[in-house]
């Protein structure tokens, strides 16, 4: 009897607070979204609001039972619970039910799951088991390689559903491994790559080039502030793309500019990075090696984004990157969303008189598109509390994180954390136009069971393990 | 709990931060600053739905109704809404197969699902009446009001004109049509067609994205609704009309009556007419291949487009001419032996006493007398050559609106045809033709040709003693003004002086004691003026030719009439003209035997034979 109440203090009510909040919010959007005039009621279940009030009370009574269950529970449970799931997502291959081209949902009795969502929580859990268990070093090697196979096992099965959106989540752990002491650097070359991708699409292959020699010329003069090595490397850089020119120039002068160039950089770079070495100067040579990698890099998201994806993959990153832009096409949905939010305003249409996203205008309105109602009907002042809302949500869930005594649910806290912010982000900003479409939904807000239920979870668990944080687990 | 990368937290935070203080921005400029946005929602949900006026009435100079609407409905349809349906019965009511049931409907569906296409254009009200007892079976289908053109009196198809659905080259030119609209194609309707047209009205409605309306844009406050078109007031007298028309059953040719005094065109004939309910509404396309494969060409407004040798009935002109010019006074008199003669070329001229002056020459209608004024004209000293002559002659007779369009408001007006000098340079060689050679004209023949409404114009400004209004068929128009042009003036190169003795001349060969050309169109106290013609025609017989205008002093009515292949003007055209004054200045007609034996002439059934026996 002590322990209930002594749970029932320790809980954290302000995430609980914000969690209810948040669904109410959902909820409200869901029924403004979908409105009906037969179906008045907010509370009739024929409607996508009806049912996601029974969703809600069951992701309540689910967050309850996990309140009550024991915390050693999930500390043991979790490498079976990952199995499980493992062994879920390839069952979901054979038997799931085909759902636009993609094999990833299980129809049980009409309940339609998603195993995708559930391996998400189970990573988690495994991380945070596995990392904190012998208090292993993530410097070492071996460790890491372990880590990342807990992380990117779902990924493959996922992509063979294939659910792309879905498995973009797990990079999003990458920054729990940063928590526990990742180097910075791969943070900052993941960071580096992802623009460079984006620059790599965006520019012509010359102009790139010369950024990246640019940059990192500069960059090492910046950095070492030693104007007459910069020199004298730029002047044996250029030299080697000269004599390669050349060379291809006597011998086989029909090969494209772009290969020509791609080669003489690459030599150059190469050149510098033996003689950085030679001469022991460290930064120049890891600056080398980054540009070589970045070169390399550079025309291997070319190649890929021209040889390997999708057309319908390529089309919505040809969206976001302002290069297709016609609106009854593949940026429909796109343009439909932005105008629906655009045309919210400061204050917004108020409620119920959203009409863009009520007339079906938006795609998806109640689920992934779940933001355009609320920019439409609540302007922009209701995305800014909104926006609020999560940031505040992610803030006290990084102190809950920060408090806790064990290893296990500090890991386990940032591994939710960090895949509640990825959800928002790229949910947000896919709506507004700024992240190609990928379709996740909002945590807490966008309709569907199975997402309410995981996120749900996730988050209770996290709060049990919190409000248990005073016990002897390590 | 600390450990040595708990800083790392505030890392973890700025990452947070940082994409939604960029989103934040993001979200301001979409929805606050940038205002295209808001565009593209009204536009996108709102639907306009056009609510069709209806055009205006026509009526005629004393208020009669000449062109009303009649509703009729089209049935719409929306496929996305079609539930299976009793054919048979559907197409029982609307007297459609079933094939076309089954067109009409794939045809919409490869449109769309969602937004409506017509299935079946002009439903009669009749129809309606049924199918809209019955409709609540037919869901899917529902029925749009428009209006078709009615007419209570089966008279003035040409001037009237005709309305017909706007195609694909109207709409590039005239962006205020879109598709479904209808246009004035011929006649008022196309002429008044901006004053008739009214504006379409639109209703304002929310839609969702499949185009099914979901109520009211906030409750009707942007709804414009429909303003009928402006009603017109036409010159025409219906009464007038009627009977002109009737007048010329199975006669070919044409009659325009004028107001003196206006210019307003009272009655404008074409015959072969038809009834103008044949070019209404779905049977049109079909009705109007027939009329323009008619041999007689029903379609051919005669009145303004028909080319036809002036006659005799021009010598009024040719005489206004010498008086103004000098040649002659009003009692030169010239000798007609019967004949003018002047070395191989003869024009011969009918029995009549002999020396006759202007009045008389016009009475009787002297060639001789008009050939000698023409030549004296042409090769009078004064003017230093033949073309010098010719051009102050052609010059007088453009003067009377001869040879040129006299754009009133009546479309596709042909120019006639006054010979230009140059002409005969080149025919004859320059300075190498003499009047001798251009003596046909002095009678209304040769190269000279003129359109019904150019005689009856000219016939009013003689009427005016030189001056006339440009003809018009509009009276008034309902909150607008008439073209200020039709109020002015256009004076002739004559003066006024000169025109009683031709006028003289007029009134006797219709009422004259003692014989005149146009003795058939006299009636007793109407004063009528007139000059008859026979109009050599190089295709068949001549054609019957009149212009007349009634009363003498302060003339209510000019007139010119053309039966074409009917021989002399004094025997169809005259009393044709006749009547129609009569009708005109007293309401009734005193003449029974005259109206039966013109009712009774047929000149169609005449020219088919012949042109019969010419292919036999």
């Amino acid at each position: 009897m002590s322990r209930r109440i002594n749970l029932w203090a320790n809980i954290d009510w302000i995430t609980v607070m914000v969690y209810l909040l948040m669904i109410i919010i959902g909820w409200v959007s869901i029924y403004s979204a979908v409105y009906n005039d037969d179906h008045q009621s907010i509370f009739d279940t024929s409607q996508r609001y009806g049912k996601q009030l029974i969703w809600m009370i069951a992701a309540l009574l689910v967050g309850a039972a996990v309140l009550m269950t024991d915390n050693k529970f999930f500390f043991f449970f979790a490498y079976p619970f990952y199995t499980f799931t493992i062994f879920l997502l390839i069952a979901v291959l054979f038997l799931g039910t085909e759902v636009n081209a993609s094999q990833s949902w299980f129809n049980f009795a009409g309940i339609q799951i998603q195993p995708a969502e559930f391996a998400k929580l189970a990573t988690a859990l495994a991380l945070a088991q596995y990392l904190s268990t012998t208090k292993r070093k993530i410097h070492d090697v071996r460790n890491l390689l372990t880590a990342g196979v807990i992380i990117f096992l779902p990924v493959l099965f996922i992509l063979l559903q294939p659910d792309v959106g879905s498995s973009l989540v797990f990079f999003a752990f990458i920054l729990v491994l940063y928590r526990e002491g990742l180097s910075g650097y791969v943070l900052f070359l993941m960071i580096l790559f992802g623009v460079l991708s984006v620059l790599a699409l965006l520019m012509n292959e010359i102009n790139m080039l010369a950024l990246l020699v640019g940059t990192s010329f500069v960059s090492y003069f910046a950095v070492s502030g030693k104007f007459k090595v910069a020199f004298k490397a730029i002047l044996i850089f250029f030299f080697c793309v000269i004599i390669v020119l050349l060379f291809f120039r006597l011998f086989s002068p029909d090969t494209v500019l772009d290969v020509q160039l791609i080669i003489g950089a690459t030599g150059g770079s190469l050149i510098l990075l033996l003689l950085a070495l030679l001469y022991r100067r460290n930064n120049a040579a890891m600056l080398a090696g980054l540009l070589i990698a970045a070169i390399l890099y550079t025309y291997s998201v070319d190649y890929v984004f021209d040889n390997v994806l999708m057309p319908h993959q390529k089309s919505r990153i040809n969206i976001v990157l302002g290069f297709d832009d016609d609106p009854l096409g593949q940026s429909y949905n796109i343009n439909q969303s932005k105008i629906a939010i655009g045309s919210g305003g400061l204050a917004g249409k108020g409620f119920l008189q959203g009409t863009q996203t009520k007339f079906n205008f938006v795609p998806e309105q109640s689920t992934d598109f779940i933001f355009c109602t609320i920019g439409e009907e609540w302007g922009f002042a209701g995305s800014l509390m909104l926006h609020a809302l999560f940031i505040f949500l992610l803030f006290r869930l990084i102190y809950l994180a920060e408090r806790q005594r064990s290893h296990f649910a500090r890991i386990y806290g940032y591994s939710v954390i960090a895949v509640f912010f990825f959800h928002i982000v790229i949910n947000i900003g896919m709506t507004i136009g700024v992240v190609p479409v990928i379709g996740i939904p909002l945590p807490f807000i966008s309709y569907g069971g199975s997402s309410l239920w995981a996120f749900t979870i996730m988050l209770f668990i996290f709060l049990k393990l919190d409000a248990g944080r005073m016990g002897s687990l390590r | 709990m600390k450990d040595r990368y708990s800083n790392r937290q505030y890392i973890i935070g700025a990452i947070f931060l940082l994409p939604v203080m960029f989103f934040i921005v993001k979200l301001f400029f979409l929805q606050v600053i940038d205002p295209s946005y808001k565009l593209s929602a009204s536009s996108n949900v709102l639907r306009n739905v056009t609510q069709y006026p209806s055009r205006g009435l026509i009526y005629d100079r004393n208020g009669e109704l000449l062109v009303l609407n009649q509703p009729v409905y089209d049935l719409m349809v929306v496929p996305g809404q079609l539930a299976p349906f009793d054919t048979a019965e559907f197409a029982q009511i609307l007297e459609i197969d079933k094939d076309y049931i089954d067109s009409e409907i794939r045809k919409a569906r490869e449109y769309s699902m969602f937004r409506s296409s017509v299935f079946l254009k002009q439903i009669s009200s009749l129809t309606y009446a049924v199918l809209q007892e019955k409709l609540y079976k037919f869901p899917g289908f529902y029925v749009q009001p428009r209006t078709l053109r009615n007419y209570p009196r089966d008279i003035a198809a040409h001037v009237l004109g005709y309305v017909g659905e706007v195609n694909r080259r109207i709409i590039t030119e005239k962006p205020d049509y879109s598709q479904g609209d209808y246009i004035g194609i011929t006649g008022v309707e196309n002429t008044y067609e901006e004053e008739l047209r009214g504006e379409k009205g639109v209703n304002v409605f929310l839609v969702d994205v499949h185009n099914r309306i979901m109520g009211s844009y906030q409750d009707g406050r942007f709804d414009a609704p429909a303003v009928v078109g402006n009603n017109i007031t036409l010159s025409i007298d219906a009464v007038i009309q009627e009977y002109g028309e009737k007048l010329m059953q199975n006669k070919i040719g044409s009659i325009v009556a004028i107001e003196p005094a206006t210019g307003e065109i009272i009655s404008l004939v074409s015959a072969p007419s038809y009834h103008p309910e044949l070019l209404v509404g779905r049977a049109r396309t079909r009705n109007f291949s027939q009329l323009a494969g008619d041999t007689l060409n029903p379609l051919f407004n005669r009145a303004l487009m028909a080319h036809y040798p002036a006659g005799s009935a021009f010598k009024v002109i040719n005489g206004l001419i010498a008086l103004q010019e000098g040649i002659v006074d009003e009692y030169t008199d010239y000798i007609c032996p019967g004949h003018y003669t002047v070395g191989r070329l003869t024009v011969r001229c009918r029995y009549h006493s002999s020396p006759k002056a202007l009045s008389g020459a016009v009475q009787v209608s002297c060639n001789t007398y008009f050939c000698h004024i023409f030549r004296n004209l042409l090769d009078h000293p004064k003017y230093g050559s033949v073309t010098n002559g010719f051009n102050v002659w052609a010059d007088h007779v453009r003067s009377f609106g001869l040879g040129e369009r006299l754009d009133g408001d009546f479309p596709n007006e042909l120019r006639g045809n006054v010979p230009l000098a140059s002409y005969y340079d080149r025919f004859y060689g320059e300075n190498r033709w003499r009047s001798l050679q251009l003596v046909s004209l002095a009678i209304g023949q040769g190269e000279l040709s003129v359109t019904p409404i150019q005689m009856a114009n000219m016939t009013a400004a003689i009427a005016n003693r030189g001056y006339y209004f440009t003809p018009h068929i509009l009276k008034s128009i309902e909150n607008a003004e008439i073209d200020k042009a039709f109020r002015e003036k256009t004076m002739t190169s004559i003066d006024s002086v000169w025109f009683e003795p031709v006028i003289e001349g007029m009134f006797r060969a219709v009422n004259g004691p003692d014989g005149g050309t146009a003795r058939l169109a006299e009636v007793r106290g109407l004063d009528i003026c007139g000059k008859t013609g026979t109009a050599e025609n190089p295709h068949g017989d001549d054609h019957s030719v009149f212009i007349g205008f009634a009363p003498r002093d302060n003339p209510q009515i000019a007139i010119a009439v053309y039966a074409e292949n009917a021989g002399w003007g004094s025997t169809m055209a005259a009393p044709i003209a006749s009547l129609i004054i009569e009708k005109y200045l007293t309401g009734s007609v005193s003449r029974k035997w005259l109206e039966d034996r013109i009712l009774s002439a047929d000149f169609i059934n005449r020219v088919i034979a012949v042109s019969d026996e010419q292919e036999n």
